[in-house]
Parts: structure tokens; sequence; C-alpha cells
């Protein structure tokens, strides 16, 4: 067997059901890679106990012939996911030493379905980020490096998820993503990441950020290891209100790479003034590369596009700030030691100002002053409307008939870490191709089709139809056959 | 709009996040920065537009009125940072 950290899931299965390696094995090679990769920041919780007890009923249900797609695959699990009796604290300060009751739904049916937890991964704090430098745990680090060996941006939030994937420390990783915190990490290392239709994946279990724009999903080295992680975490719950009870298609074996007639949609507004040259040369190359596989393309218009952030940056404050609302130092967590005299309010607000970073102070209180008297029509109802519109733009071209729209994953590749971490603004602008697609609440997927003139990689996403995961999958394994995109990061960890 | 040192100062309280006095000028200035960026939605015609209310139209479900958990007030108290007695213990509350 060759280098087993640089398998794939589809590929592991196989030698797993061949009996070429065992579940075992391949958890011991991943948990050496982790022990060896500090210097990344992916892994904040290591849980090799847990990893090799898994591991081992999973190489029973094996040997008894009872194997689905993930059983003895080794996954990081992001910190943002409630895990039972391991810490769980989105990367927050608030909420140290949490070690929840209960298992969130999407780590229940990961390991039913017999996945293996190496443990638990770095993450922007609460998922408010686009850099992993927010986390209470310090950055995660890209594996990629340029020439001048500055250390590189992972992405964010699902920094460490994208780290830990690129790196070869596990074979998959769960991700959640709000306005790209899946896609633009997947873009950044150069995997594969898929945000799915909102209500595809319960949320129950997952620490909160924005109710209405929070969807998780996997995030792996290939389009085929993303069906098959999907499938096992996709589906309907009673315990989250919103999760659609829809029936889950089988996603892996809707590859077929046949997208002969397909329409893919170019949005002419996502061409910014000032977008890279490279950039815009992987958008063309991507569109020939459809084209060529068979597909119609056509130029479309989504005309509020430019709305998406600002609208965005009213929605995702304004739910976080009633979520945060928790985190008052009476549950769980952090509480600030208080002096003779404080009662109740100068607990909650020594508690909040002690637990909470920066950002995530930030956008709570953006989040109060837009649904505060007098303002709430203003900002967030308008905001809602313009989200509205944004929805209404998807909607009207899939009624003309496209299948899929292609645009760049982000606007630039990896940027160096503390370049752009003084202004929130500019920070918020890495997602402006990323967010329409939460505001309506669509599946999108990042997929890695080159590498830029410094060497590092660069993404392409694809927007799908609601609930047409499958879909999606197959006109982005098309686009991952054409690109090829096989580079590994160097190893310098 | 550019947000004052009153107004960030009272979204603080508002928001139950302490923030010392001479912190505040700074926190304004952010605050005017991000809703600068905001305002741009006041460009948008929205006449007739409703408000989103859900992405994806759906029904909730419902389900029967009964009770489906419960009784384990160890667990629900395991993680807090004072529980005594079967209770969660915070500061005084009533002056």
């Amino acid at each position: 067997m060759a280098d087993l950290s640089k398998m794939t899931i589809a590929g592991a299965r196989d030698a797993l059901r061949k009996g070429d390696v065992s579940a075992t094995e391949l958890t011991d090679t991943f948990l050496g890679e982790i022990e060896g990769a500090g210097a990344l920041g992916a892994f904040v919780h290591h849980t090799p106990d847990i990893a090799r007890a898994q591991a081992a009923e999973a190489d029973k249900r094996i040997q008894a012939g009872d194997a689905p797609s993930m059983c003895g695959i080794p996954l990081g699990i992001k910190d943002l996911f409630c895990t039972k009796g391991v810490p769980s604290q989105a990367a927050s300060k608030i909420l140290e030493g949490f070690k929840p009751e209960y298992e969130s739904t999407v780590t229940s049916k990961l390991f039913d379905a017999g996945a293996v937890m190496l443990g638990k991964l770095n993450m922007d704090e609460f998922a408010m980020g686009s850099s992993n430098e927010t986390s209470t745990y310090g950055n995660a680090v890209n594996p990629w490096k340029k020439a001048d060996g500055a250390e590189l941006t992972p992405g964010g939030s699902s920094g460490g998820s994208a780290s830990a994937v690129a790196a070869g420390l596990c074979l998959g990783a769960t991700g959640t993503d709000t306005g790209g915190s899946i896609r633009q990490p997947a873009a950044f290392v150069g995997i594969t990441g898929l945000k799915p239709t909102y209500g595809r994946v319960s949320r129950w279990g997952i620490v909160a950020f924005a109710s209405s724009l929070d969807q998780a999903g996997p995030m792996a080295r290939t389009v085929r290891d993303n069906a098959i992680m999907l499938q096992a975490m996709a589906g309907h719950d009673a315990k989250d209100s919103t999760s659609a009870d829809l029936a889950v298609p089988d996603f892996e074996a809707a590859l077929t790479g046949d997208i002969k007639g397909k329409v893919i949609g170019i949005p002419k507004e996502y061409r910014m003034d000032g977008m890279p040259e490279e950039i815009e040369k992987l958008w063309a190359d991507g569109t020939a590369m459809l084209k060529d596989a068979g597909a119609e393309i056509r130029d479309i218009s989504l005309p509020h596009t430019k709305y998406a952030l600002p609208a965005y940056y009213v929605i995702a404050p304004a739910e976080a700030s009633s979520n945060l609302a928790r985190y008052d130092g009476v549950r769980f967590g952090h509480r600030a030691k208080l002096d003779q005299g404080d009662g109740i309010v100068e607990m909650y607000e020594k508690t909040r100002a002690e637990g909470f970073g920066a950002e995530v102070q930030r956008r709570v209180m953006v989040g109060t002053y837009v649904l505060s008297a007098g303002f709430y029509d203003a900002y967030y109802n308008r905001a809602r409307r313009v989200r509205a519109l944004i929805k209404k733009d998807f909607d009207d071209v899939f009624a003309a008939g496209v299948d899929a729209i292609l645009t760049p994953a982000t606007p630039s590749s990896a940027f160096e870490l503390g370049k752009e971490f003084d202004d929130p603004v500019q920070m918020y602008l890495n997602d402006v191709f990323t967010v329409t697609v939460n505001l309506a609440g669509l599946p999108g997927i990042s997929v890695p089709a080159g590498l830029d003139k410094d060497g590092l990689p660069l993404g392409l996403q694809l927007i799908g139809r609601p609930w047409e995961e499958g879909d999606l999958l197959n006109t982005a394994y098309a686009l991952e056959q054409a690109a090829a995109f096989e580079a590994w990061p160097t190893k310098w960890w | 709009m550019a947000i004052d040192k009153e107004t960030a100062a009272k979204v603080a309280k508002l928001a139950r996040i302490k923030v010392e006095d001479d912190a505040l000028p700074a926190l304004a200035d952010e605050f005017s920065a991000i809703m600068g960026f905001i305002e741009q939605l006041g460009e948008v015609d929205v006449e007739g537009v409703e408000p989103m209310v859900s992405v994806t139209p759906m029904r909730l479900k419902r389900r029967e009125d009964v009770v489906t958990d419960g009784d384990q007030p160890e667990a629900v108290l395991k993680n807090a940072p004072d529980a005594r007695e079967g209770f969660f213990a915070v500061p005084k509350v009533v002056e």
C-alpha cells in the first residue's frame, strides 16, 4: 500500500472492504501524521482513544460484511459540532471547559456509519471570520506556502478542516458554511468542499451562528469523497425543524461525468473590478472545460449580487446577536471573576467582554444595533427584502433553464496571516462570491482548478438548484476531471 | 452613517458587553465603517417586496404536544460554572 495518508475516502473504503488495510492501521497512520503537524494548528483537541475504539469497532463491522461507505474512515470534526464528552467550544474562550452531554446529529450519523473521529478542528471563533485568525486557539496555517516562506491563512471559518485535509491529516472533515466558510477555505488549500441546500443537513447540536444561513457540509479531497460524506451527513431530523423531510438520493451514483446538454450560467455581475487576471483566466478555463464536456454555456445576470454582502452583514450579525445571547456565564463555559457588590448585569457584561473575542463582540453589537428600536425596519427588514430579491435572481435563471452557475470561489488565492486582519470590511470581501448562495439557500461547491503564479491553489465554485446536490456534484465531477488538479503542498511542518 | 461614542456605549450596554470608556472611540469608528458598508442597501428598490422569512418555502413540521425529553437535571447542570443543590447559582438579582 502506498502512502496511506494520501488516499481518498473512496480509495480507503475500497481498500478496507478488500482487506488491504484495516481501520486501525489507517487510524494509527493519521494519528501519527497529526502528531507531527502541530505547526499547522489544525487539530485543537486530540481524541486518539475514541479514534482507536471506533476503528476497532469499524474493523469488526467490515469483517462482518456490514460496512457503510464511511465505515473506518478517519475524520476531523470542526470544533463547532458538539461531541459528547469532548471539548466543543466553537474556538471561543467563552466555551472553555464545555463538554457537551449530547452528540450533534451530524456526528451521530457519521459515527453510526462507522466513521472515526481523530479530534476537533480549529476554526474562527463562532465561525465568524475568513482567515481562522479569530480563534482562541491561535491560527490554523495553510500547508501551502509561497516561495518567500511566509505563513498563509487556510481561510475560514473552517480553516482547521481545510488545513487538515490538505495536509493529509485526515481523509475528510466536517465544515460549516454561513457565508462561504466551507468553500473559501477549500479553495485556499486546494481541496473540495460542499455547502448543501439549506435544510439538507440537520443543524442540531452545531453551535449556532446565523440560523437562517448556517449549513454543515463535507470537506474532502475529491468530488466523489464529498458525495460519499454528504450521503452520511444528510437527512431529515425531527430535532431540527428546518431540516427538510425529503429523501436523500444516492449522491455517488449521480457521478457519471456526463453533462451533455446541461446549461451552465456565467453571471456577469461576478466579474469584479480589480479582479486578478489569474482568477479571470481560471474562470474562463473552467468555462471552456465545461463546454468541451458538452455543456451549453449561457451568459446570465444576477442583478442584486452587489447587495449580497451588505445584506449578509445585517442579517448574520442580527441572528448572531440573538443566538449568542445564551453565553451569559450561567449555564456553561466561562464566568468572569466578580468584584464585591457586582450583580447579575455586571456578571453578564464582564463574562461576555472576557469570553468573546473582538470580531465576535463587533458582530454581536452590530446585530444588536440593527435590531434596536428605530433601526429594525431601516436595516433588518430592508436586508430581508434585499435577500428576497437575491433569491429571486437565482429563481429566475433556474426557471429559464440554467442547471448550474460557474463562478470563481474567491477573489484571490490564500493571503498572508496578519495581512487583512485589521480591516473588518476588507476581510468581509473574501466572501463576495460565496455569500449569495447562503442568502438564497442554494447548494454550492468549490472545486480546485489550478495554481496561481505563486504556486498557490485556486478554486472555482459551482452553484446548483435547490435539493439537486446530485446533479451539482456531477457537474463538479466533470469539472474536476477536466481540471485534473492533483498537486500536494510540499511538507514543511 | 457616523456612530458616535454615546451610541456605541448604548449598544454595548444593550448587548451586555462591558466596554471600557477609552475603547469607545475606536469601537464607534469600527461601527461607522461597517454601517457605512451596509448603507448601500438604501439604493435598492424594495417597494412591494416582502421581507424573507424562510429561504426554502416550507411549513414547519408539527408534532404531538407531548413531553419527549427531560428528567436529567445532572446532565443539564453538568457544565454550569456554579451549580448548587440542583440549581444554577447566580449573583444577587433583586436589590
